[in-house]
């Protein structure tokens, strides 16, 4: 069978842009398809209880929901190999689920709780897992690609097969950081890809009222780095380009940058009301080109039954309100934790102060 | 009238150097622009040109001569019709503007010392250091840097050092001088003017596992990277839960080197010492600087490694053994006394020291300290030396406002508040950016006349 996902190359929200054509060498078998649909829905469902426990004041501070970008963060991820290292910037639950971390820790985190992955001192923006090769969840705008290049350099150094992902948003392409980064990404030849994920607006500014010039993908022309802009709705697409991209740089190419079309059904953060855009153009964009609804008609064309699909659902339910209750049960971290994970421990003697 | 060719100063901190070859012989016609000679720095190679059309009289120094002071004549150019027989020797020659300027300030100061203080820093007396009984070489704090960045480099291969000019150019100061031809471009790797991106790129490189060494040309640039050292480098264990040390190392001179005014003259000290997750140091002599570094670069934790620029080129025995390695975190009583507790780091021990000197002529023992870690800082050894003198000067060439001074004297008062007999007295620099013209500069800094002058007050009504 041969999909093709049409596109066209208009710009502008409701509008994923650009051709990519799925043919039937890049189609995944069926139950890879069934992993990535359960991947996506499990972001979705996470982040709309995550939305909710907000609202009941259980999640504090700022939380920044990935509701609408599901196909992203999965599609580059289905793309990955064993070893290969993410970073990204503070809307970050999606990738680390899509890393395999626990919604468990995730959600005790959100919480602020001892079993969260950062034991409570993290919060929504910051968390990691050495395990899951997730080094974080960064809350400055743009300083995770510096970051990124650096785990990129190491891998490069180690001689290790290995590409970081270095996420970043539509806002962060205009921090002189970035800029730094390619150079010395595309200098060096490190094995970098920058996901640009352009949900349309950085926080309430619309792309075009920040961002000159035309597509974010052009961003590294000057340094030689090669870029695409993808339909970052449809995670076969991303997926495919993701193929691409690691493709690329796991040859010693250096980095490549890729500019995903996607959009955020929320709110910059919880306390966003979004009135810089109509509802008519968010509720466009879920009927006409969401993620979840693109890869569910896919199985469905594949003769995937309901009832199966249905199973998952409920599946994916169930984790949710089991990690819910795990972080509202989960105790507070204990005082003592104030003043732990400040300096790590010396283990050379001879390094220690006496005295 | 014959011109004379001076010693020229080749860097801010230039004090002298050796006149390596003449390129031209008495009686050779020169004109502008052609070069007469070249001149080693402890940094560099440099050429000297003409500056006027005429004939080599007479060359003054030979060429080999060794620590020729700047300023100093090296040779006699004559003009059109004039020859060597008719003009006599005109040494010594009047004193450059700027340090006239300088011991007009310090005059200005009401001292009767007019001594400038790198010389005076240069000539502090080398303690002889109780930590190490072993042999010892004099080595520059230029040469126990690289030699500690070396060591630790044929370690652990997951060492490497990354900066400005670090590697074919040999290091802005040399202090990576001769890394590139031992470690290759791998592990020595010179990167583009890009602070915020190299240090950030250096966070990412810890965090996978390697051990970077960031030198930043001077700290002053640094500020450009402050958010990866803070917010990425010093933060991210706690944030993490534990899970993502990040073993860096980033280091540059800090501080005022000399006439290089505002943008460029500044200790950053009380700014990196005020935030959790970093270590800071402060090095006075080469060997603590070589001791402490490689404990630096061993360390799991994010240290700020402050150097100066003028100290580069200053000579300290250094223990014979290269796995000399001082711990972070404590200080060093380098002269004992029992009136007044003298607390200093960098360049300001040297004065500290000078100062003891002097106060010791006046019938006054003073104790000095070498802090050395700035964070985590020892203040068992001070508390215990403020209960022995009951009076404490701190030093320090950064500002005044929220400095390392005053946190000292908190400590101090939370700890010993019922052993002082006298206010606490800081020494610091003037309050104000640092301005370029060489008298406001002096008067800017902090001397060994403020810090004896402090000291005394402290020992107001004192007798001995």
């Amino acid at each position: 069978m041969k999909i093709k996902l049409e596109a066209k190359r208009k710009r502008g929200p409701g509008r994923p842009p650009k051709a990519v054509v799925v043919g039937v060498n890049d189609m995944p078998p069926t139950k890879d398809l069934v992993t990535i649909y359960r991947d996506m829905l499990l972001i979705r469902r996470f982040e709309e209880k995550a939305g909710q426990l907000y609202g009941m004041g259980q999640i504090g501070g700022f939380c920044h929901l990935y509701i609408g970008q599901e196909a992203v963060v999965v599609g580059v991820q289905s793309a990955s190999k064993p070893g290969d290292t993410v970073v990204t910037s503070y809307r970050d639950h999606g990738h680390m689920l899509a890393c395999g971390m626990e919604s468990n820790g995730v959600m005790a985190e959100l919480t602020g709780r001892a079993d969260g992955y950062s034991r409570g001192k993290g919060g929504s923006m910051h968390m990691f897992s050495r395990e899951k090769n997730f080094f974080g969840g960064h809350g400055i705008v743009g300083a995770q690609v510096p970051i990124g290049v650096g785990l990129a350099f190491s891998h490069k150094y180690k001689k290790e097969p290995n590409v970081c992902m270095t996420y970043l948003g539509d806002g962060a392409v205009n921090q002189g950081q970035v800029y730094e980064s390619f150079n010395m990404a595309a200098l060096w030849k490190l094995p970098v890809v920058f996901v640009i994920e352009n949900n349309q607006y950085g926080m309430g500014t619309k792309v075009s009222r920040a961002a000159a010039g035309h597509d974010l993908s052009d961003r590294g022309m000057a340094y030689g780095i090669p870029g695409k802009q993808v339909d970052g709705m449809n995670v076969l697409a991303v997926r495919t380009a993701a193929l691409e991209a690691l493709a690329h740089c796991r040859d010693g190419n250096g980095p490549y940058i890729l500019e995903m079309k996607t959009y955020r059904y929320r709110g910059h953060s919880m306390s966003d009301p979004a009135k810089y855009r109509t509802r008519e153009e968010v509720d466009a964009m879920r009927k006409q080109h969401d993620p979840i609804d693109q890869i569910r008609d896919l199985l469905r064309n594949q003769n995937v039954d309901d009832t199966f699909l249905k199973e998952i659902d409920s599946e994916i339910k169930a984790t949710v309100t089991s990690a819910t209750e795990f972080a509202q049960t989960s105790p507070a971290p204990d005082p003592r934790e104030l003043f732990t994970d400040i300096l790590l421990p010396l283990t050379d003697e001879r390094l220690v102060a006496k005295g | 009238m014959a011109i004379e060719i001076k010693m020229p100063a080749l860097s801010p901190t230039m004090e002298e150097g050796t006149l390596a070859k003449w390129l031209v012989a008495e009686g050779d016609d020169v004109r502008s622009g052609d070069v007469i000679a070249e001149i080693e720095t402890d940094k560099a190679t440099m050429e000297v040109e003409a500056i006027e059309d005429g004939k080599m009289g007479q060359i003054f120094i030979a060429a080999g001569t060794q620590n020729v002071k700047v300023n100093a004549p090296i040779a006699l150019l004559l003009e059109d019709g004039e020859t060597a027989s008719d003009i006599a020797a005109q040494l010594p020659t009047q004193p450059a503007l700027a340090s006239t300027a300088a011991e007009e300030a310090l005059k200005f100061e009401g001292s009767s010392v007019s001594k400038d203080m790198a010389t005076a820093a240069l000539q502090a007396p080398i303690v002889a250091d109780a930590e190490w009984n072993g042999t010892s070489t004099a080595l520059t704090v230029r040469e126990s840097l690289r030699d500690a960045m070396a060591e630790e480099m044929r370690r652990d291969e997951n060492v490497f050092v990354m900066g400005e000019e670090v590697a074919e150019y040999q290091g802005a100061y040399k202090v990576t001088q001769g890394l590139l031809d031992e470690f290759g471009a791998k592990r020595v790797i010179d990167t583009p003017i890009t602070e915020q991106g190299f240090a950030g790129l250096g966070v990412g490189a810890a965090f996978g596992e390697l051990r970077p060494v960031i030198e930043f040309m001077t700290f002053n640039f640094a500020m450009q990277a402050i958010d990866q050292i803070i917010n990425s480098a010093a933060k991210t264990l706690y944030m993490s839960g534990g899970q993502m040390g990040c073993p860096i190392v980033f280091r540059g001179p800090n501080g005022a080197a000399s006439r290089v005014a505002a943008q460029h003259s500044q200790c950053f000290a009380s700014w990196y010492a005020h935030c959790p997750g970093l270590k800071v140091v402060a090095p006075y002599s080469a060997a603590d600087a070589k001791g402490l570094l490689k404990a630096a670069i061993r360390d799991p934790n994010p240290v700020i490694f402050l150097e100066n620029e003028v100290l580069y080129g200053q000579s300290f025995d250094v223990p014979n053994d290269d796995d000399w390695v001082v711990p972070i975190g404590k200080s060093k009583i380098l002269r004992e006394g029992s009136n007044v507790t003298i607390v200093a780091f960098s360049i300001m021990v040297g004065r500290a020291l000078e100062a003891a000197d002097r106060l010791e002529e006046q019938g006054i023992s003073a104790e000095v300290i070498d802090l050395r870690t700035i964070r985590p800082l020892d203040s068992k050894t001070i508390i215990n030396s403020v209960k022995k003198t009951s009076r404490l000067v701190t030093c320090e060439e950064g500002l005044p406002f929220a400095g390392i001074g005053s946190e000292i004297a908190m400590q101090v008062m939370e700890q010993a508040f019922d052993w002082l007999d006298a206010p606490i007295a800081r020494v610091t620099g003037k309050d104000v950016p640092m301005p370029y013209a060489a008298n406001l500069e002096v008067l800017a800094l902090p001397q060994i006349n403020d810090i004896v002058a402090s000291a005394l007050a402290t020992c107001d009504g004192f007798k001995g």
